[in-house]
Order: C-alpha cells, then sequence, then structure tokens
C-alpha cells in the first residue's frame, strides 16, 4: 500500500475540512479514512437547513453544505478509502485499519488526524425504568430511518431531552404526520439553540416542559406509552404527584453528544474530562505529537460551521508539523474558572499569533462580564447580556497579551446573577 | 410423528435437545416465542456457579457440580464464551463469615474443589474496589462466568446441524395423550411425537397441567440489572456476591464473558409471567446493593438496564422427573440458579434416560462442535486476513462499538438457529450490545435482514410479531 503523509480518520465535514486544509498547505500525500459508504458523516442525514449561514452566508441543507467539501476534496488529489473502519491508532503514529477489499492493514504516516466526530448518549444510559419494547429511538436513529431510509419510525412521539437533533426530530416526525405529544427536558433550559426552540417546537405548537422526565415507558411488544413527572431542580429526583401520562407508540431519547474517542484513548492520548475529547493545544495538536484532533471529536460544537474552522486550522498545523515549523518554546494552560464548563483549547504555545478560544458557561445566566486573567490579574473584561450552555463562546487572545503572559496559566471566567 | 419433542428454547431445553440430538431419533423442539432463549436464559447473571449453596443431597447440588465440572469443554464445543474467573461470597462481619464457613464445608461435602476462606488482605488485593467494610470471604476457584443466551443458542444450533428440529412461534395449547401425543399449537399446527420433555420454563407447570399434571406451581422472578460500558470492564475480576440469604444470593457485582460489568439482580416475586420492566426502585436497589459490596461503582458508565423473570417452584428444588400421570413425559421444572451451571449436566442426564426408555442408538456421525465466529475480532490480523479473503463481507464493520462485521451478521441470519429479528441478530453476534445500544447499526442490520429474509423493510421486527422497527413508509 502507498505511504502516506497525512491520514484523516473520518469523511464528515471536520475530516474532509481537515484534509482539504492540509493540502492547500502543502501536504501532498492525504488518505481520508471513512468507515460509511460516503463522505459527509452525520451531514447526510440532516435534511433541515440552518448549515453554512456563518461560514457561506448561505442557508444550505446538510448534504448540501457536505458537498460543498467532497467537492473540495475531489477536486484535490487527496486518496479516500470508504466502507473502511480504523481498529486502532498508535502514538507512534500508526493507523491499523480493515475493509472488504485490503482486509486488515496498518500504515505509519508523518502525522495523523482524528476526526471520528461523536455518538448520541443512549437510553440505556440513563436507566430510565420501564419497558425495551420496539419504538425507544435516539433521535439520530430515528433521523437515519425517516431521512435516509424513507420510513417512519412511529406515529405519537414524545422526545426526551431539548438538544437540538430532539428538537429537528420534532418537526421532522410532525412533518411526517407524526403527532408529537410533548418533549421534555430535565434541565430548566434547553440545551438547544434557540433558533431550534423557534422553529421546530413554537411554530408548531409542541409543548417544552422544561425540569420534567421520563419515569416510566409501557409497552410489550411496541411502546404503548410513557409516564413524565417534574423533577427537583436541584436533585432531578421526580417528585411524586407530578406524573403525566402520554399515550404514544414512540419514544425518542435526545440526551446527549458524546465525542467518539475509543481510538483515541486506546492511543494513550490524554484526555479532558471536561470536553471528553483530547486535550489540545491552539494547533489542535493532543498530546501526542503529530496526532491531531478536530470537530466533534474533539468537543461538540453547536454548528458545523465552526466545527470546519477548527478543522482547518488542524489541517494547517499538521502540515507545519509536518515541515518541522511547530515552534513550541514555553507552554501556557487555559483553565475554566468560574461558571465556565470548558475552554478549547486547554493550553497555548508561546511563540504564537492571535488564538481564538472556544468556551461554554454552565447555566444560563444574564447581565455577565467575562473575564480573562493572567494569575490574579485580571487582562480582559467583555460584557455580555445573555448566555447559555447551549450556545459556544469565544474570546481572541492576542498575541503580544499571550507572549506577556507571566503565571503560565490564563483563567477564565464568568461574573453573574443566576437567572 | 416425532420420537421425542423438547417443550421450551431456552439453555435447559436447550442442552437437553443437544445431548438428545447424539442419539438415532427424530427431534423436535417447540417455542411460542420468535426466537429461542427467550425467557429467563435471555436475561440473567450468567454464572457457573461453583456448587457450595445448594443443601447437600438436593438435585441443586448434584446437578451443579456436574454441570460446572462440564461447563468448560461443553463450551469449547459449542464455541462459546466462559471464563473461570472464580467467584468471591463477600463477608462483612462475624455473623457472614460464620456463614461462609459453613458454605465452606457444605462446598466440600457437595465435591466442590479449590474452595477457601480468604482474609481481608487477600481480599483486598484479589478486588482493589472490594468495600472497606469487607472483612473476608469465600473464594471459589472452579466459578465462571458464561454467556445464557449463547448455550442456549449453540446448543440448539449445534443439535440442529445434527438433525433435530425447531419450530418457532409455537405456543403449546393442547396436548391429547394416549398411545402419542398429539401436541395443538394455540394457531392450529398439530405435531405428534411418543415423548416429550417438559422444559418450559416458568410455564412448565401450565404445560404439565395441559396433561392434568398439576403436581407443581412454578412462580416467576423478576431480576432487574445494569449492565457498565466495557470501559469499566476491569472494575472487578472476579464473581462478587454478598452472603445468601432466604430469598437467594442476592445482587451480584461481576465481570461478563464479554467484558462488562453486570449489577444485579433484585428478586421481585411476581404474579404476571410477561412482565420485564424495569422499575425505579428495582434499580436503585441495584445500584444502592452494588455500592455496599464495592467501593463507587462506576454507574455512570451503565449502558443498558434489563429485567428477567426467573422460574421458581413450590418445591425449592429442581424437578426433573418423570411425571406420575404419563411415563412418557418429562418434567424439567424449577430450574432457578444454578439452572444455568447445570444445564449441560441436566442436558445428559435427560437425553440418557429417555434413550434407555426409547432404546435409542447413539449416532455414529455426531458432530460436537459448532464453530462459532463470534471470536472474529479476537483473531490475529492473519486470521482475519484469510477470512475476508474468503467471504470479504467479514471486512466491513457494522456495529462499531462491538467491532461486528457484515460477515457476522449474515451467518446469524443463515446458521442454525436462524436469525429472523433485529434482537435475534444482537443475542447471536453482539451487534447493538455496545455503548450506543444499536445507534448507528440498527438500521443497517434492518435493512440486511429485510434483504436476507426477503421481506419489506417495515416489515422487520425487534423481536417478532408487534415490534415493528418502523411503522410505514414517509410520506
Amino acid at each position: 500500500m502507498k505511504n502516506y503523509d497525512l491520514v484523516v480518520v473520518g469523511g464528515g465535514p471536520a475530516g474532509m475540512a481537515a484534509a482539504v486544509a492540509a493540502f492547500d498547505a502543502g501536504v501532498k500525500n492525504i488518505l481520508i479514512i471513512e468507515r460509511d459508504t460516503k463522505l459527509g458523516g452525520v451531514l447526510n442525514q440532516c435534511v433541515h437547513n440552518g448549515f453554512g449561514l456563518t461560514r457561506f452566508k448561505e442557508n444550505l441543507a446538510g448534504p448540501e453544505y457536505a458537498e460543498k467539501f467532497s467537492d473540495e476534496v475531489e477536486k484535490r488529489d487527496i486518496d479516500v478509502m470508504l466502507s473502511t473502519m480504523v481498529l486502532e491508532v498508535g502514538a507512534d503514529k500508526t493507523v491499523t485499519a480493515m475493509n472488504s477489499e485490503y482486509g486488515v492493514f496498518t500504515l505509519k504516516p508523518m502525522a495523523i488526524i482524528l476526526a471520528m466526530g461523536c455518538r448520541e448518549r443512549s437510553k440505556g444510559a440513563l436507566n430510565i425504568a420501564g419497558a425495551r419494547s420496539a419504538g425507544i429511538y435516539s433521535a439520530g436513529t430515528a433521523q437515519r430511518y425517516v431521512n435516509i431510509e424513507g420510513y417512519l419510525p412511529g406515529k405519537n412521539v414524545v422526545i426526551l431531552g431539548s438538544g437540538d437533533i430532539g428538537l429537528i426530530m420534532a418537526r421532522r416526525m410532525t412533518l411526517e404526520g407524526a403527532k408529537v405529544h410533548a418533549v421534555c427536558e430535565i434541565m430548566p433550559f434547553s440545551s438547544g439553540l434557540k433558533r431550534n426552540i423557534v422553529q421546530c417546537l413554537d411554530d408548531f405548537g409542541i409543548p417544552l416542559y422544561l425540569n420534567h422526565t421520563i419515569v416510566d415507558i409501557q409497552g410489550k411488544e411496541r411502546v404503548t406509552g410513557v409516564t413524565i413527572a417534574e423533577v427537583n431542580p436541584v436533585d432531578k429526583k421526580p417528585i411524586k404527584g407530578t406524573e403525566i401520562h402520554f399515550d404514544c407508540d414512540t419514544v425518542l431519547f435526545s440526551v446527549g453528544l458524546i465525542p467518539e474517542n475509543e481510538l483515541t484513548k486506546n492511543a494513550g492520548i490524554p484526555m479532558s474530562p471536561r470536553t471528553k475529547g483530547a486535550i489540545v493545544n491552539q494547533y489542535r495538536e493532543t498530546d501526542v505529537e503529530g496526532i491531531f484532533a478536530c470537530g466533534n471529536v474533539l468537543h461538540v460544537h453547536d454548528l458545523v460551521d465552526f466545527a470546519s474552522e477548527e478543522a482547518e486550522i488542524a489541517g494547517r498545523s499538521a502540515y507545519e508539523y509536518i515541515s518541522g515549523k511547530l515552534n513550541k518554546e514555553k507552554t501556557v494552560n487555559l483553565i475554566n474558572g468560574a461558571n465556565i464548563g470548558y475552554v478549547l483549547p486547554q493550553k497555548i504555545t508561546v511563540p504564537s499569533g492571535d488564538v481564538k478560544v472556544f468556551f461554554r458557561v454552565t447555566n444560563v445566566f444574564k447581565n455577565v462580564t467575562f473575564k480573562v486573567k493572567d494569575g490574579d490579574e485580571v487582562v480582559i473584561s467583555k460584557k455580555k447580556l445573555t448566555v447559555a450552555p447551549g450556545e459556544m463562546e469565544t474570546i481572541v487572545l492576542k498575541s503580544d497579551l499571550l507572549s506577556a503572559n507571566k503565571s503560565g496559566n490564563i483563567t477564565i471566567e464568568l461574573e453573574a446573577q443566576n437567572d | 410423528m416425532y420420537d421425542i419433542l423438547v417443550i421450551g428454547g431456552g439453555v435447559v431445553g436447550g442442552m437437553i435437545l443437544r445431548e438428545l440430538s447424539r442419539f438415532n431419533a427424530k427431534i423436535c423442539l417447540l417455542e411460542k416465542e420468535s426466537d429461542v432463549a427467550m425467557g429467563a436464559s435471555r436475561a440473567n447473571s450468567g454464572i457457573s456457579h461453583a456448587g457450595f449453596d445448594a443443601k447437600e443431597g438436593s438435585l441443586k447440588a448434584k446437578f451443579n457440580v456436574l454441570g460446572a465440572s462440564m461447563m468448560p469443554k461443553v463450551t469449547e464445543e459449542l464455541g462459546v464464551k466462559y471464563k473461570n474467573n472464580g467467584s468471591i461470597v463477600v463477608g462483612f462481619n462475624d455473623e457472614d463469615m460464620e456463614t461462609l464457613q459453613g458454605l465452606y464445608e457444605r462446598g466440600l461435602k457437595n465435591g466442590v474443589k479449590g474452595l477457601k476462606i480468604i482474609d481481608q488482605q487477600e481480599l483486598r488485593t484479589l478486588e482493589p474496589n472490594i468495600s472497606d467494610d469487607a472483612v473476608g470471604a469465600l473464594f471459589a476457584t472452579t466459578a465462571g462466568i458464561v454467556c445464557p443466551y449463547e448455550l442456549a443458542i449453540a446448543s440448539i444450533g449445534n443439535a440442529m446441524d445434527n438433525g433435530a428440529e425447531l419450530k418457532l412461534n409455537f405456543e403449546v395449547d393442547k396436548i391429547e395423550t394416549g398411545e402419542y401425543f398429539t401436541v395443538t399449537s394455540k394457531d392450529g399446527q398439530v405435531v405428534k411425537a411418543k415423548y416429550i420433555v417438559n422444559s418450559a420454563g416458568i410455564y412448565s407447570d401450565k404445560i404439565a397441567g395441559l396433561i392434568g399434571d398439576n403436581s407443581f406451581k412454578i412462580g416467576a422472578r423478576k431480576g432487574e440489572y445494569i449492565l457498565l460500558d466495557k470501559e469499566s470492564g476491569n472494575f472487578v475480576n472476579h464473581t462478587l456476591f454478598f452472603c445468601p440469604t432466604k430469598k437467594g444470593k442476592g445482587i451480584l457485582v461481576s465481570q461478563t464473558v464479554d467484558n462488562n460489568i453486570i449489577l444485579g439482580p433484585t428478586a421481585t416475586e411476581q404474579d404476571d409471567k410477561d412482565d420485564v420492566t424495569t422499575t425505579a426502585d428495582g434499580l436503585n436497589d441495584v445500584i444502592a446493593s452494588a455500592n455496599k459490596l464495592c467501593k463507587k461503582v462506576p454507574v455512570f458508565n451503565s449502558i443498558t438496564s434489563f429485567a428477567g423473570l426467573r422460574a421458581y417452584s413450590d418445591r425449592h428444588d429442581f424437578i426433573i422427573e418423570k411425571s406420575a400421570l404419563n411415563d412418557k413425559f418429562y418434567n424439567v421444572a424449577g430450574i432457578e440458579s444454578p439452572g444455568l451451571t447445570s444445564a449441560p449436566a441436566i442436558g445428559d442426564f435427560i437425553a440418557n434416560e429417555v434413550a434407555k426408555d426409547l432404546n435409542l442408538n447413539k449416532k455414529d456421525n455426531f458432530n460436537p462442535t459448532r464453530k462459532a465466529d463470534y471470536f472474529f475480532k479476537n483473531l490475529t490480523n492473519e486470521e482475519k486476513n484469510a477470512v475476508i479473503k474468503k467471504i470479504p463481507e467479514y471486512g466491513k464493520i457494522v456495529c462499531r462499538c462491538e467491532s461486528i462485521t457484515l460477515g457476522e451478521i449474515l451467518r446469524a441470519i443463515r446458521e442454525n438457529p436462524k436469525a429472523t429479528t433485529v434482537d435475534g441478530i444482537k443475542r447471536r453476534t453482539r451487534a447493538g450490545m455496545g455503548r450506543c445500544q444499536g445507534g448507528f447499526c440498527q438500521p443497517v442490520i434492518v435493512s440486511v435482514l429485510a434483504k436476507e429474509l426477503g421481506i419489506p423493510y417495515e416489515q422487520v421486527t425487534k423481536s417478532g410479531k408487534g415490534s415493528e422497527i418502523n411503522v410505514g413508509r414517509t410520506k
């Protein structure tokens, strides 16, 4: 088999953008390995629009957004291997994969970009009591049945979790003639984008039950009903007497996305418990030199536009690494302070250019001040009216501010009154 | 006309069928569900018990010790995963340690080898995550873990490869006695046989009742479980029990053969013999008990929870005997724990008894082995490549969490006993049993099933009629 300089694991939006950026930067021998039968990843089943608004100033459907990038891949001399599963990534920069044509084979590129994406948290992770009959799906599985296979998994639906896929599927199932009785959310706020709450629930009169969860699922062969109940906002335990029953044949779960990092963990790459992805520097390079990560395998993005942007950083950095230009003299650690869930990257190597830092807040807040600190000293202060965990925040750290860092740490924190 | 009918396709019926298939006889298994291994064999702890629990002289003691000794060879022949991991009964106070001493002595009387009482220090070395309150334990080195549904499926498959027949969706409704038995199903199918073995699990009292034998009653005891991701697969190494009480062995924490961790079961007696739902109280009980046995059980890593029903009889021992009303009708009932462990020995015993009665000869060409490719992912790369070269479908991974290939899924559909449902494929291959619980692979498996079975996509079921996964086409 051919020797590659760069292997990209995953041909979704992140993998494609990374490969294209690496090629344009100067890497000439690139292979994308994709487990599915075509490039595009989960975008292929996201037939709704709303993609590309930031990047292309166009309102695209998922497959259209994917096609923009697969066209770019095709235009370049980038090899693509489809229906191929990567079984193992080694810290010595080996990639072992398998497909029907070549069997099991191992590659030893100079750099690797991990772009495996994420998967949905399943119902099983929640230990919800009741039946395990047909009619229980994760929202993404239902989306695949409807949009790819062309079949309707049910007609009377209750959805647990108000993440974006749950919201999108509430609308999609309604458009297909199903009745969506309720969307329940255990938190006091939705983790989905505001525009999706409006366009997918409000516009169709679908009720959103905040602080509610499913306490029982009934049915033998097929689901016949669910019972939901209000939860105590502190301990999240159901409150007796608040139960509401719905007759339904389908329950969808949209209860979070988990970066799919089995390969990363098995390679021994240090992980962040907060993002559930690898710890990276501003180049999206993991703690193993020459192995990069980007897209939803690194942290779950709100918009694919941001995943593409991040992937391009990884792609260009892979070129810099291969050509020996990644200069790292000093490391500054980025720390999530008060009311901040995570920051990414978790470290910045200096010298650097300006670095755009991504972070999430832990709760819904109003009238907030973000503070960036070098040790105890506040170096940036920025006000904002409202923030929510569902919307990613960014802040740019200027090159000179980074070089001037004294404490070795930069902390980002939020001052606010709880909403 | 069959020589022998076995009613009930669980692990006990399966092992009986397999042992019967050694003989020249026309045999058939009747199963009311859409697949085999749908009752207690579908959802239990999967433990091959050492044999110190059962009272000396009981059938449980006899078949347990015998079955445990047969398990390594049987599982090897049938290509079923088995691991001799050893079990540990944990003591928390002096009273417990006395109980353990009693179990130790009973074990010796039952003929169990490899038993020893260990102190706190040794216990902590063996199981670093054991509760700080544990003071000592009984260590049984011969105990093991085995996959219960896999053993049932493989034994039935092996019997079928040796000529046995299987009738699924055959719910026995009527048995007429006479010179021979005439058995009618709920939907009107009729089969005749000279001999019947009743191994119908929680319904075995009902089946015996069809010939007027009401000599025993079978109750259903629900057991709820939580399964943890293989990422936590080494949380414990052995099977950990509390000291047994009157209600049974209690909640255990154990590794499974597939390197998950299993927590459970609860033990709730119930009248409804079909209700396998989990309950909030039951799952909370599992978590609380597991956390008494071990420190900081990683429940956050749970991938599923489920419940199964175990049969128990009003005689508190196995019922393995000819019906008093008909000497051609064998009852094998009330096979509660240690039923899985005992199954190979029960199968062997029943087959030989029936063969004697019917004067059967052994086949010359009985093939005891069933080559499973459940182990594909454990092959070396060279071995994998050899398989892929011959059958390219083995190069295509369908279930990414458990690394299950299209080749394995096709084989599950084509090989005895043939999978016809999504759950049937899951039990045979593990596709859909990983951390995403089928989220990614289920739509693919549905399309493979539709194609292989030659049925429309929307008619593919999770687990038999009424459990169709899709309700129709989109607009």
